[in-house]
């Protein structure tokens, strides 16, 4: 099973052993046709259908909204219908600092995300601190809030570097499962229980 | 022109006589029947408004638009729903939990029941019955209160104001629709939405009533685009003010609800105007021009219905892309100081014509 | 100058000068009021715009540098005020006098914990309630487990807390912010409106807003703290995060102000490069801004017009300076690397397209009866207030207020240059989309003039490796895309700044929203901060 997409060479993923790994876990824990057809068609869904939360905080979310303009059109992949209420958004593009104050208001907004979600960090504030990694005010990266699943460095990172970013976290979702919630799921479900908010019941 | 109440007549046949089911049971079947077409075909309408609108807003824009997923991106909306359909409800903490979750289905079934009385093509309605076009009216007012619901079960700022304004300005745009629909049943003679149709088998309204039928044409566009919601008229939910207005808290399936609502009336809105003004399903017929009228004759009456609903849309989309909103007084104003009044007189200017027979 | 100095001199005999370029009056803390009042009203010395007003930790004590400039004759002079206690430090507030003080002394509290008598707003402005220490203060301690990361909710008070002085005692006195009956909506910080992460406490009254609260600090990076651990060279690139959109402007004034104090000469070239690169940045600011403030008065489509000419601009930028927005390109003694072969050629093509462009935006969206209804006589700002408030830039001089440091205090070559300074008088949201869209003319123009006119020579002048300034203070002011943009720089003679203050043209913007909202309707707050075009990261730096 290799994840595919569309006119894109397999060679040009090539460098993600992470989804390597997804995938032989995948095959290594078998499942039966009907399921995994509807798997496929669920994550088949899920993959082209990405809606991002209008979410940013500095130099990042420009490029965000150059990405979303006429010369990189993020359109073309379904992504452009940016939900401004969490509620029915699917990512959250993390671009820009994440400073102390802005912590909580985050995480919150990261709770009242509808499952499936999915966090993209994106430029080197949101991964690391970035330039502000010594300032007193600055979360060194956003890791430790909630559970990553794609990286984008850069400072701010190029629009066709998001293009690439979102289409990993496509690609991730297609190796997902549905029923039985094997890959990734399990993981998130680690990440909130030893980082927990009052208040949120799960 | 062929006649779709020849295939209906011969199911009612086929199920009464064939299958000798009694009268009862073959009602039931075809109420099941048609249901459960009307159900797809709005769905498929749906997806289809969805593509429209997004590969429209990208041609304005200057960009291509969906074009990834499936052939020149036409799966993309399924590819929507699929994720819709199994997207987490959030259950909330602090809300009226039964209004909460009523309102999504009185939304959409006020724009279900609009599809009744829709003259999809000839021989091709649901139910024709003497008041069709009032019944369409009533029924499509009850949208109103599901957004109202919405706004206030959800216990949340921005959904209250959202759904305050919706009501105010649905409230209002409702008299501007009522008062042109009401100058074209003038004209037509009938509230029976077939009756209609056969009015204009000879000339479409807009041509026949000449200029009040064109005001109240460019009333109705007003007023509908603002009775769906749709921008410069979105203050419901604009989206740079109110976050997503009235459905900001709904998710998943109770979200896609909304959304596909929404076009759905953008829809009816539109079918509505083609039925006043253009006609419904009936082709386009010149006086005097027997062969064009006749060749026109042979392009099936559904997709004239449908492809003229879909220009209509047209242009209240591009009324979205290109307008600026509108505030909440400045759109108040606008219907009760403007659209009212000239309606009113555009009224009494109609039954003038028709009283000294000034029309076509 | 000597004129002033003289008069304050005879108004107040205690108050000694300091030698610089500035005037400078250095006055006890006692008398501070007294001058103010007298700097303020006097109608010789007529300060009224205050500029910045400059924490400091003299490590002897604490105090502050008020810069002011007065609007008839573009004159700046600074004030120092050293508060007279180490351990409770207090000076008295000018909010009274300059209504842009409130949030500088807010400011100036949070930083270094000098508290502000009589200013009736003294919450942090930056940091929560809870924080411990006074970041800024010399002898902060920036142990992450003092203050750590939370995922708690902040804790928040409905109450400001003021200290006023009553018979020669000093009182904390707690004011209700809203009363319990009001119904405030909470606008941001993520909402698509604000631009990024502010938020406005909206106390509304069915559409109409009563009070805004303004509420900062959810991108406060500690951008003057990190500067003072960093060499000169090292800093720079801290101005391109700040107005990502004024990235040049930034960087030209602070590279300026360490080349004034170092005495380095740079070339002409170097000149030239550095204003065209500010106009091409002023140009696709301003074409995101028509953008961005089109969409959220809900034209949508206008945004990806606007985005045509600025993504354009960028490219002419990228080829040059190898990045669409931190460009970093400003270096001490000139520029980071020399003009791309093709930019004249690709300048003149820009020059080319904007007309038609202007022409486009005029048609689409200037003219639409339901945008000039959106924007006529939407949050008048009279030119009073936009000097008291200290709204400068296209927003300040839509109010009529020339303000344009290009033009009352030149720098560079624009003394050169042949441009107008674009006013208007209405002070409305119009008038700030209008003088924006004036201001792309009148930067095209300047473009015009140099684009065939860049002299040949060295792009960057030797610098020695290891920069050190000489001890002091200086001020350097410059026009970026948004407004009056000013640094001050106090070295000891290191290689790194003692104290590096940055004072940005967005923070007075967010306090006036509250002033200009009163009575408007919610749709009105966004058509105003829209309009005002304030960018959140340059205001919480």
């Amino acid at each position: 099973m290799e994840v595919t997409t569309k006119s894109m060479p397999y060679e040009a993923w090539k460098d993600n052993e992470y989804i390597e790994k997804l995938v032989k876990e995948l095959q290594e824990s078998g499942t039966n046709v009907v399921v995994g057809k509807l798997d496929q068609l669920i994550n088949w869904g899920r993959s082209n259908s990405l809606w991002p939360l209008t979410f940013a905080t500095s130099c990042c979310g420009i490029e965000f909204v150059s990405l979303g303009a006429a010369r990189f059109d993020m359109a073309r992949f379904g992504w452009e219908v940016a939900r401004s209420s969490p509620r029915q958004a699917d990512f959250m593009m993390v671009a820009g600092t994440i400073v102390h104050r802005m912590v909580p208001v985050f995480r919150r907004l990261y709770d009242q995300l509808a499952e499936p979600k999915y966090v993209i960090a994106c430029g080197s504030c949101a991964i690391s601190g970035g330039p502000f990694r010594k300032s007193y005010h600055v979360a060194k990266g956003i890791e430790d809030i909630v559970p990553v699943d794609v990286f984008v460095p850069g400072c701010p990172p190029r629009p066709e570097a998001m293009i690439y970013g979102i289409m990993q976290l496509s690609r991730k979702i297609k190796v997902e499962k549905f029923f039985g919630g094997v890959n990734r799921q399990q993981k998130q479900e680690d990440f909130l229980r030893e980082h927990p908010v009052e208040g949120v019941n799960d | 022109m062929q006649d779709f109440s020849v295939i209906t007549n011969w199911i009612h046949e086929f199920l009464l006589s064939t299958l000798g089911l009694p009268g009862w049971l073959t009602l039931t079947v075809e109420c099941l029947l048609v249901g459960v077409g009307l159900l797809l075909v709005y769905a498929l309408l749906a997806l289809f408004y969805i593509y429209y609108e997004r590969k429209i807003c990208a041609f304005i824009q200057c960009r291509v638009g969906p074009n990834r997923v499936g052939p020149w991106g036409l799966l993309q909306s399924f590819a929507d729903m699929f994720k819709i359909l199994i997207k987490e409800i959030i259950h909330l903490d602090h809300i009226d939990r039964f209004l909460f979750a009523l309102a999504p289905y009185l939304v959409i079934i006020a724009s279900m029941m609009a599809f009744a009385v829709l003259p999809w093509g000839n021989g091709l309605q649901v139910i024709d019955f003497n008041i069709g076009i009032f019944f369409l009216i009533a029924v499509s007012s009850i949208g109103v209160l599901g957004i109202l619901l919405a706004g206030w079960s959800s216990n949340n700022k921005f959904t209250l104001i959202g759904a305050l304004r919706s009501g105010a300005q649905m409230v209002s745009y409702e008299l501007s629709i009522g008062l042109s629909v009401l100058t074209m049943v003038c004209l037509a003679g009938t509230m029976s939405v077939g009756g209609i149709v056969e009015e204009q088998s000879d000339l479409w309204f807009i041509f026949k009533g000449h200029v009040p039928a064109i005001i109240a044409f460019v009333i109705y566009l007003i007023a509908g685009t603002a009775e769906t919601n749709r921008g410069p008229f979105d203050l419901p939910e604009a989206e740079s003010e109110l976050t997503a207005g009235y459905h900001t808290e709904y998710s998943g399936l109770h979200f896609g609800l909304f959304y596909l609502a929404e076009y759905l009336n953008l829809f009816i809105v539109s079918g509505v105007a083609a039925l006043l003004f253009f006609g419904g399903w009936m082709p386009l017929h010149i006086p005097g021009w027997e062969a064009f009228n006749h060749v026109m004759d042979y392009i099936p009456s559904v997709i004239w219905f449908l492809g003229k609903a879909f220009v209509l849309s047209y242009v209240i989309i591009w009324f979205k892309w290109t307008f600026p909103r509108l505030r909440i007084d400045q759109l108040l104003s606008l219907e009760w100081k403007y659209l009212l009044p000239i309606n009113l007189f555009n009224l009494a200017l109609m039954v003038v014509i028709i009283v000294c027979g000034w029309h076509f | 100058m000597a004129k002033v100095q003289e008069k304050i001199a005879k108004l107040f005999p205690q108050a000694t000068f300091e030698e610089g370029e500035r005037l400078t009056v250095c006055i006890a803390p006692d008398q501070w009021h007294d001058l103010a009042k007298a700097l303020r009203h006097d109608p010789d010395l007529n300060f009224d715009y205050l500029i910045t007003i400059v924490g400091m930790d003299w490590s002897d004590a604490y105090g502050c540098v008020y810069y002011m400039m007065t609007t008839n004759s573009s004159e700046v002079i600074a004030v120092k005020v050293k508060a007279a206690d180490r351990e409770k430090p207090m000076i008295a507030s000018v909010v009274d006098l300059w209504p842009d003080a409130g949030l500088f002394e807010r400011e100036v509290y949070d930083f270094f914990g000098i508290i502000f008598l009589n200013n009736p707003d003294m919450r942090r402005l930056f940091l929560s309630i809870d924080w411990k220490g006074y970041p800024l203060r010399k002898d902060y301690d920036d142990d992450p487990a003092i203050n750590p990361v939370s995922i708690e909710n902040e804790r928040q008070t409905d109450f400001t807390e003021s200290w006023v002085e009553k018979d020669g005692k000093v009182e904390k006195v707690e004011t209700r912010i809203f009363q319990p009956e009001d119904f405030v909506v909470n606008i941001g910080p993520q909402h698509p409106a604000t631009h990024g992460v502010l938020r406005f406490r909206t106390c509304v009254n069915g559409e109409e807003i009563k009070k805004i609260d303004v509420y900062m600090g959810y991108i406060h990076r500690g951008v003057e703290k990190l500067c003072e651990s960093l060499t000169y060279p090292q800093t720079l690139h801290y101005m391109d995060r700040l107005d990502y959109f004024s990235a040049h402007n930034y960087h030209h004034g602070l590279c300026r102000l360490y080349e004034r104090a170092a005495g380095i000469k740079i070339s002409r070239r170097a000149e030239v490069i550095r204003v065209m690169m500010d106009e091409l940045s002023r140009i696709a600011s301003h074409c995101l801004f028509m953008g961005t403030f089109c969409m959220d008065l809900g034209a949508t489509s206008m945004l990806f017009y606007t985005l045509r000419v600025r993504e354009q601009i960028l490219d002419i930028m990228e080829k040059t300076c190898g990045a669409r927005m931190t460009f970093n390109y400003d270096c001490i003694g000139g520029v980071m690397q020399d003009l791309a072969p093709d930019f004249q050629k690709d300048v003149k093509e820009l020059l080319a397209v904007l007309p038609a462009n202007i022409k486009e935006y005029n048609k689409v969206f200037t003219g639409n009866v339901i945008a000039r209804n959106r924007m006529e006589g939407v949050g008048v700002i009279s030119r009073e207030d936009a000097i008291a408030w200290g709204v400068t830039g296209p927003s300040g001089r839509a109010a009529g207020w020339s303000c344009d440091i290009r033009k009352i205090m030149p720098y560079s070559i624009y003394p050169e240059l042949e441009f107008d300074e674009v006013l208007a008088t209405e002070g409305d949201a119009m008038a700030r989309f209008k003088v924006r869209l004036e201001e792309i003319v009148q930067s095209a123009r300047i473009l015009e003039q140099l684009v065939d006119n860049i002299p040949e020579g060295e792009y960057c002048v030797k610098v020695p490796k290891v920069l050190k300034l000489p001890a002091g203070s200086w001020f350097e002011l410059v026009e970026g895309c948004r407004g009056v943009f000013g640094v001050y720089l106090e070295s000891d003679g290191s290689t790194k700044p003692y104290r590096l203050k940055i004072a940005p043209p967005c923070l007075p913007l967010a306090g006036v929203v509250d002033h200009i909202t009163r009575g408007m309707k919610i749709a009105d707050l966004i058509t105003i901060g829209g309009s005002l075009d304030y960018i959140i990261p340059d205001m919480d730096r």
